[in-house]
């Protein structure tokens, strides 16, 4: 049961993570970006790339999987989402929807459509024999990591100066260009920082939930309810979204195989009727 | 004195900011009621009350006697309470016919139709030309609404709240951002209401409040500030001092009252 | 007030003429009825658009109409293929009859989570949508005794056509099977016409133009969600039944994110809110999907990506005028 949970809570951070750009985003541009997976994707990629190709370890290619999808969200940004914030939200969702449909065709042309492997250095593998219960090493290591992550994305909204220079974009994005924020430059950061967790979660959750070319639209639903659920107008509430997210799915795919996904979704479906601004958000 | 609307301490809070403070409102038969006060008094959060587009946080509004607090938009159009809204809200993507004629069908019972074409029924036809041609927009009435003068969206915004029959009618600055030119079109549109029918108008343009109004009620800060007959607000001191503010107000008044 | 005799009223005759039939909308059933006449070897083709037309007409009702934007109207398609492969793998094998409990299955399925749209954003929509998709997929997937599972139903078979006009059986050709959905798509779209051009139907673009003021003249926003809704699914659930029928079985795919992207796609191309958008779109995207597929098989997803992606920054509405590509502005 432990380490159920465990697994669950360290599959949620995970979620959390890889989807938090996408709730800044969409708290930011109001845009609608369901190819968000494909940055995950494309961090993971790398990784695996630079690892097998290159010999990288494995903890040198997680800063660059970061930094390497970040630049790809900040030129994408620049170019083809740029022209795309004004539109309505079905254009938004048919533009990203042809993102992901490139991205995916491409990696499988390029890379191929088997799954890929990473093999993790000796030291994460294995588990940590704790209370008698055995932990495993590398999802504490991906609870420690993201907890980080969590907490220097808190601290950077709550205490920098550019932290409220995007919460006040968030609130109100007129009245900040009026007051001389440079509104472009920060959603331009924003998506590429947002880009680059995704990039990180991507390559961090190779190991854990698989990569192959699928993986944007088979995650895309997974990311979409932490953002939904859980609001944009915070960083707790996908926080938290993502943590009931990543339990409920571990344990219903646990104790009752034979639904599988039809928990998650059934109880994302039901919390979206009963509070559609989502479970955590503010207003 | 017949009293078709009313409201018993009506309160609207958001997140600790009261909005709309203790208003308890009465609106004769044919009255012909201006709501008044500076901006931000909570002059339309109040028509929002009144016609269900926010729910009060406490208090009740009541037509002929009637609780309507709980009913929903839709339901108090139906009973014949039919506002207008300051910004322009119509239907871009129809046309002034097809608005009216929709509205006019709503007001029919016959909006739930799906066999037989709109307008197919003369009743809703007929309503339709009168009404294009009292508000004289019979020679637009198949352009795109987005295609239109402000001035003549102005009148169908107006248009399309008569085609629902009103029997309390809010207006909610009818006037706002129309062109000099085309303001005396609106007054004489406002001043040809049928008698019987209860106007509330909200307003800043003075010489449209005390030309059309015998009733006044000043709202200052979500609270009702004064209230009384037009003649009596217009020279009152303390309105003056809170939203008229000087002597050219008081001129206006006077010289036409 | 002008006096106006009935039979000179402006507004009638405006308003008569909004609803005529146009010489292009005759154009469209007359090019669906020379093609099943004169392209005999292209049956299968032409039941395969005949069905994506549907499937996009339907999803036109709510989205071009009533502005819902969805991303799991293929939860209805499905349906409807699943109900009426069972009922005639089950009950009984006559086409129109299982055709009927498709149509019934599928309306009561979009009744019900018509519930469920009625609150919220667009995201909120989309989630809620693609959620009903995925959660059938899944059902279908793990009720596999019922279902087939993976592997789908296989080995419908149907029975003949009895028709007013005689009775026709099913051939290789196709033949009778494209005539079959064709027949059907021409009489969804005399309804959805009829449909579009009633009070009720211009009350849904009411709706869609403006919320807030359709409920302030007195119209109930919610329960013209409910049944437009419930219509939608109801025709999807016929394009999904005559998949089912016309091509033997019926497999999880159907629920399948693509096929809500794909009917997505196939609407935009058409372009939306004027009824037929569905058919053209469907006609075109076989085109597109012919011309690509022949020349790279395997990566016809990338340039149909591709195409959505520079469709969509350049203008939806220029599609239909490319000139207009190249100059800035509306």
């Amino acid at each position: 049961m432990l380490t159920l949970l465990f697994d669950g809570v360290a599959y949620g951070m995970l979620l959390f993570v890889l989807a938090v750009g996408l709730a800044v985003t969409l708290g930011l541009m109001n845009f609608i970006n369901l190819a968000h997976g494909a940055f995950a994707m494309a961090g993971g990629y790398i990784t695996v790339l630079l690892m097998s190709r290159a010999g990288v370890p494995f903890l040198v290619c997680l800063p660059i999987a970061f930094i390497g999808t970040a630049l790809l969200g900040a030129l994408l940004e620049r170019t083809l989402y740029r022209p795309m914030y004004a539109k309505p939200h079905l254009d938004q969702v048919l533009f990203s929807i042809g993102l992901v449909f490139m991205a995916v065709t491409a990696v499988d042309y390029f890379v191929g459509s088997m799954q890929q492997n990473i093999t993790l250095p000796p030291w994460l593998q294995g588990r940590l024999p704790i209370e008698g219960v055995g932990i495993g090493k590398y999802r504490l290591f991906i609870v420690v990591l993201c907890g980080l992550l969590t907490v220097a994305l808190q601290f950077v909204l709550a205490r920098t100066r550019f932290g409220s220079r995007l919460r006040a974009s968030v609130d109100d994005p007129r009245v900040a260009g009026g007051l001389g924020l440079d509104v472009s430059r920060i959603f331009m950061l924003t998506f590429a920082v947002g880009s680059g967790l995704a990039g990180l979660g991507g390559a961090l959750g190779a190991e854990v939930l698989g990569l192959d070319p699928t993986f944007p639209l088979k995650f895309m639903i997974y990311f979409l309810i932490v953002v939904s659920v859980g609001g944009t107008t915070t960083i707790t509430g996908p926080l938290l979204a993502a943590l009931l997210l990543g339990i409920a799915d571990v344990a219903g795919k646990y104790y009752v195989p034979k639904l599988g996904a039809f928990i998650v979704y059934s109880l994302m479906i039901a919390i979206l009727v009963v509070r559609p601004q989502g479970l955590f958000a503010r207003r | 004195m017949n009293v078709v609307l009313e409201t018993r301490s009506l309160v609207k809070r958001f997140d600790g900011l009261t909005v709309t403070d203790g208003v308890s409102l009465r609106l004769e038969r044919g009255a012909r009621h201006a709501l008044i006060g500076p901006n931000g008094a909570g002059k339309t959060t109040l028509v929002n009350l009144l016609t269900g587009v926010l729910a009060a946080t406490s208090g009740q509004v009541e037509l002929d006697g009637r609780d309507i607090t709980a009913l929903p938009v839709h339901a108090r159009v139906r009973r014949g309470i039919v506002r207008t809204f300051q910004i322009n809200q119509l239907f871009g993507g129809l046309t002034p016919l097809a608005s009216i004629a929709l509205a006019v069908s709503a007001q029919q019972g016959r909006s739930a139709g799906w066999w037989r074409p709109l307008g197919r029924d003369t009743a809703v036809t007929t309503e339709c030309d009168r009404l294009l041609n009292g508000f004289h927009l019979a020679d637009v009435m198949d352009r795109p609404v987005a295609s239109l003068a402000y001035g003549k969206l102005r009148l169908l915004e107006i248009a399309i709240a008569l085609a629902c029959k009103p029997r309390v009618l809010l207006l909610d600055e009818p006037a706002a951002g129309v062109p000099e030119g085309d303001r005396q079109e609106i007054f004489d549109t406002i001043a040809a209401l049928p008698v019987d029918v209860s106007v509330l108008l909200i307003e800043h343009d003075m010489d449209l409040v005390f030309n059309f109004a015998r009733t006044v009620t000043v709202l200052v800060d979500g609270a009702v500030f004064a209230e009384g007959d037009a003649a009596a607000i217009a020279v009152d001191p303390r309105v003056k001092a809170v939203y008229l503010g000087d002597d050219d107000a008081a001129a206006v008044a006077t010289g036409h009252g | 007030m002008a006096d106006e005799a009935p039979s000179t009223s402006a507004a009638a005759s405006s308003l008569r003429r909004s609803a005529r039939w146009r010489v292009w909308e005759l154009a469209v059933f007359a090019a669906m009825s020379l093609a099943w006449l004169l392209l005999p070897g292209q049956s299968l083709l032409i039941n395969q658009i005949a069905i994506v037309a549907l499937f996009a007409v339907s999803l036109d009702l709510i989205l071009g109409y009533a502005g819902i934007v969805s991303l799991g109207h293929a939860a209805f398609f499905g349906f409807g293929a699943y109900a009426a492969a069972l009922f005639a793998k089950g009950t009984m094998n006559d086409p129109l009859a299982g055709l009927a409990v498709a149509v019934a299955a599928s309306a009561v399925l979009g009744a019900a989570t018509s519930l469920l749209i009625l609150r919220g954003t667009d995201l909120t929509r989309l989630m809620v949508t693609l959620g009903v998709a995925s959660i059938l997929y899944e059902l279908a997937n793990k009720l596999d005794d019922i279902t087939g599972g993976a592997d789908g139903l296989q080995g419908v078979v149907m029975g003949p056509l009895l028709t007013p006009f005689g009775r026709f059986a099913f051939d290789l050709s196709g033949r009778v099977a494209s005539a079959y959905s064709l027949v059907i798509l021409a009489l969804a779209l005399l309804v959805a016409r009829r449909l579009v051009h009633s009070p009720f139907g211009v009350s849904l673009q009411a709706l869609r133009d403006n919320r807030l003021r359709a409920s302030s003249i007195g119209l109930s926003v919610r329960l013209r969600l409910v049944a437009v809704y419930t219509i939608a699914a109801a025709f999807a659930g016929a394009a999904g039944g005559l998949l089912a029928q016309t091509s033997g079985f019926a497999s999880l795919d159907l629920f399948d994110f693509h096929r809500s992207a794909e009917v997505l796609l196939v609407l935009v191309i058409g372009g939306t809110g004027y009824l037929y958008g569905g058919v053209i779109g469907a006609v075109v995207f076989q085109l597109l999907h012919d011309v690509i597929s022949a020349w790279t098989p395997q990566y016809w997803n990338f340039w149909l990506g591709l195409f959505l992606v520079v469709l969509m920054i350049v203008g939806r509405e220029r599609l239909v005028t490319p000139w207009k590509w190249f100059r800035r502005g509306p």
